[in-house]
């Protein structure tokens, strides 16, 4: 079988998983929903180990696989074929999205299991895995265009899963909107590069556009800046980022799949995918360095300030993100891709985990009802801290060094970039700060009402009727509410399985890049990324540096937060009193929400209705359907005034109009 | 004799037969009127196939006094039921049937 057989089949399992469990949904019993679509990513996921192992017996100078199932539109000038690509980014983004989404599938055939959704569940999240692999496997832009609204359209259905919840229709509405601006983002831009290169194809654009775009020329400038745009929205950075934290009103396991680990990262994939086109457009890449550097700040400060648990994560990943996207706007591929796998996994975990505690807390998310939960959850608080401590960057976690490798690119591009460098190093204490902050406040301390009924009978606590969390209304556990009843996580095998594994990897990880150590990833990606101008080459000294510096911020960062939110309690509020100012600002999240809707959604109403009213009502009901409507009105009144069933007034109608034919011939003779 | 004294007379017979029914209310009259208006058009006919010289034209008109006829049956049957109905025999009250 070759790399790219194996990679069609990892593409065409999950898509098998959804039509089955999809079609059958009413006929599936128990629990076998959740297995099918297990077991169908679980194929992808050892077809895509296949492609792996198949394309290192590719010489490295011809890792660039392509293979067409059939042309999907083939006239002058277009091109449009199903085509894969299979090269080294791709397969490692296969591997990546494939193995964490079988672990998620694997912790949701419990988790979900009193969902009355759960086919309708699996069948989403299998058709999710299927677009996130056409998205990554696209050989075209076409495909990736499709791949790309399609995990769009899945995040919006997942996160308003639970669909008699307002508030999460509401948010998945607002997700819906701000990638399609994303969307339109993608296609301008691809017009703009296709404009000039004639092909869909991207190894095709990719070998054009050094021909066809000068350096730096407006057209290639503003079409990367539009896949910006894309990879902006579907990455949330600043300023659209405001959907991601309303996403965490979808349940967990989405939020750990979709929100965390993949569909958020597909724009730095975008990013490393396009990289020929943005080495030719600098100062796009500049505008993403600065917009990633500008997240991972502000996405760190509201962090601080959450007190919702998803949410606290959720900016968590916002945050890296800006990292990944600092990083291959710099040119640092290899080390934001690095990251890109190492927070998918510790990302994951840490969604996993909260599960089990919101679960345990009976649907609770709030930080400050939660305390204490330390020996009640024992394996959830392990997780906890491994997920913690990787995403802190505590050596010698994964976190550690796929952070560390990104920052030492900036500085090693020396100049403006060392701006950055240090920017990503106040992230990385803010990132310690409100990581430990969540963990410290949630499991330890007193254990509060539902950590004392699950360390004493052992069962939940469940609440006296089932309530929505963000707005306290009273839900039932029929369809379209959450199931009735949660397991305790860590108790059921499955979940173990998934969380356990994700926590071995969010410790070694790293392994696959440790500077002067290993470079497994380097080498493996090197075919993709060796036209890369971009480099960053730092001296064995700021290496040396950036790693101290690391693993002290860090350390430092889990220190400060022991003693803020542990050692003295009443330090916190002495702290937001001193910055009342600042923590205002941070609780209510830069006011990102407020400018956007000042900015953007009031004119916007304001024209809607000012068209419905002006527009609408003055000249489409009043000129234009009013208008036809009484011609035909006026004209039939005419007629039917000569139908007055006078005899002698027909005959003479009709003498007259005979009289009109015949003096219209004679006339003409 | 030329053509144009037969459709003169044509023309004359045709006029007096168009203006009883537009004029008269009594459908009886207003039948003889339009039997009027038919044989002003057959005698057209007759004096057009006379000046070409053959006899499609009387042809023609002898299927216009077949028609004539049939209408005439129709016309006076309507008229005989409306008596028998006690209806007005006056086409002006005759106006039920209109649009």
């Amino acid at each position: 079988m070759s790399a790219t057989a194996a990679a069609w089949i990892a593409l065409a399992a999950p898509l098998a998983g959804t039509i089955v469990t999809g079609a059958l949904f009413r006929r599936l019993p128990g629990r076998s929903a959740g297995w099918i679509g297990t077991a169908a990513v679980a194929v992808s996921f050892v077809f895509a180990l296949i492609t792996l192992a198949k394309i290192q017996s590719v010489a490295p100078g011809a890792r660039e696989l392509t293979s067409t199932l059939w042309t999907i539109a083939g006239t002058t000038g277009v091109d449009a074929r199903a085509t894969i690509l299979v090269d080294p980014l791709s397969v490692l983004m296969i591997c990546v999205v494939a193995g964490v989404s079988m672990l998620i599938h694997l912790y949701s055939v419990i988790y979900l299991a009193g969902d009355r959704g759960y086919s309708r569940f699996f069948a989403y999240l299998n058709f999710f895995v299927f677009s996130m692999l056409l998205l990554v496997l696209a050989g075209n832009f076409l495909l990736l265009i499709v791949g790309w609204a399609f995990v769009g359209a899945v995040s919006y259905i997942l996160i308003s899963f639970w669909y008699r919840r307002t508030t999460a229709t509401t948010a998945g509405f607002k997700a819906f909107v701000i990638n399609v601006v994303g969307d339109i983002g993608l296609v301008l831009g691809t017009f703009f590069i296709f404009r000039h290169t004639h092909t869909f194809d991207l190894l095709a654009s990719f070998h054009a556009a050094s021909h066809v775009f000068a350096s730096g020329s407006g057209d290639v400038t503003a079409g990367c800046l539009l896949l910006l745009v894309g990879a902006f929205a579907k990455s949330a950075q600043i300023p659209l980022h405001t959907w991601l934290p309303d996403a965490m009103e979808g349940p967990t396991p989405v939020s750990a799949l979709i929100h965390a680990a993949t569909m958020v990262t597909a724009g730095v994939y975008l990013i490393a995918r396009m990289h020929p086109l943005f080495q030719l457009a600098p100062a796009a890449g500049d505008v993403g360095a600065v917009i990633g550097c500008l997240t991972l700040l502000i996405a760190g400060t509201i962090g601080l300030a959450a007190t919702d648990l998803k949410r606290v994560i959720a900016y968590s990943t916002m945050s890296q993100i800006g990292y990944m996207i600092m990083g291959v706007s710099i040119g640092a591929y290899t080390a934001g891709l690095f990251h890109l796998m190492t927070h998918a996994f510790f990302k994951a975990l840490l969604f996993m985990a909260a599960g089990s505690l919101i679960s345990a807390m009976g649907g609770v998310q709030s930080l400050d009802r939660m305390s204490g939960f330390r020996r009640a959850l024992p394996f959830t608080f392990g997780s906890f801290i491994i997920g913690g401590l990787a995403l802190s960057g505590v050596p010698p976690f994964s976190g550690y060094f796929s952070k560390d490798s990104i920052l030492l690119f900036a500085a090693g591009r020396g100049g403006w970039h060392w701006a950055l460098w240090a920017a990503g190093y106040v992230g990385a204490l803010l990132t310690a700060l409100y990581t430990f902050r969540m963990i410290f406040r949630a499991f330890l301390g007193e254990p509060c009402a539902e950590a004392r009924e699950l360390i004493e009978t052992g069962h939940l606590h469940h609440a006296e009727a089932p309530t929505n969390p963000a707005n306290g209304e009273i839900e039932d556990t029929d369809v379209g509410f959450p199931g009735p009843d949660h397991a305790v996580a860590e108790r059921a095998v499955p979940m173990r399985a998934a969380m356990g594994t994700l926590a071995l990897l969010s410790i070694v990880g790293g392994i696959v890049a440790i500077p002067h150590v290993t470079s497994w990833l380097d080498h493996f990606l090197a075919p993709t990324f060796a036209d890369s101008t971009l480099v960053g080459n730092a001296s064995n000294g700021v290496l040396a540096l950036g790693l101290i510096l690391g693993a002290v911020v860090s350390l430092g960062g889990v220190a400060a937060a022991y003693f803020i939110w542990v050692a003295r309690p009443a330090l916190a509020g002495q702290l937001r009193e001193r910055f009342a100012p600042l923590a205002t600002l941070f609780e209510n999240k830069w006011y990102f929400d407020e400018l956007i809707d000042t900015l953007v959604v009031r004119p916007g109403a304001w024209f809607g209705r000012f068209s419905q009213n002006t527009f609408e009502r003055v000249f489409i009901n009043g000129v234009l359907v009013g208008g036809s409507t009484g011609l035909v009105r006026a004209s039939s009144a005419l007629v039917r005034a000569t139908q007055s069933g006078m005899l002698r007034v027909y005959a003479a109608l009709m003498l007259l109009g005979a009289a009109a034919v015949a003096f219209y011939f004679l006339l003409q003779s | 004799m030329s053509i144009g004294w037969y459709l003169a007379v044509s023309a004359i017979v045709f006029a007096i037969g168009a203006g009883g029914v537009l004029v008269r209310r009594n459908p009886i009259v207003i039948l003889l009127c339009l039997e009027l208006m038919l044989n002003a058009a057959n005698l057209a006919l007759i004096g057009f196939s006379r000046m070409w010289g053959n006899g499609d034209g009387q042809v023609f008109a002898l299927v216009v006094i077949v028609v004539a006829a049939c209408e005439v049956t129709v016309g006076l049957g309507l008229i005989v039921a409306l008596h028998r109905r006690r209806l007005p025999i006056d086409v002006d009250e005759l106006r039920e049937l209109q649009g």
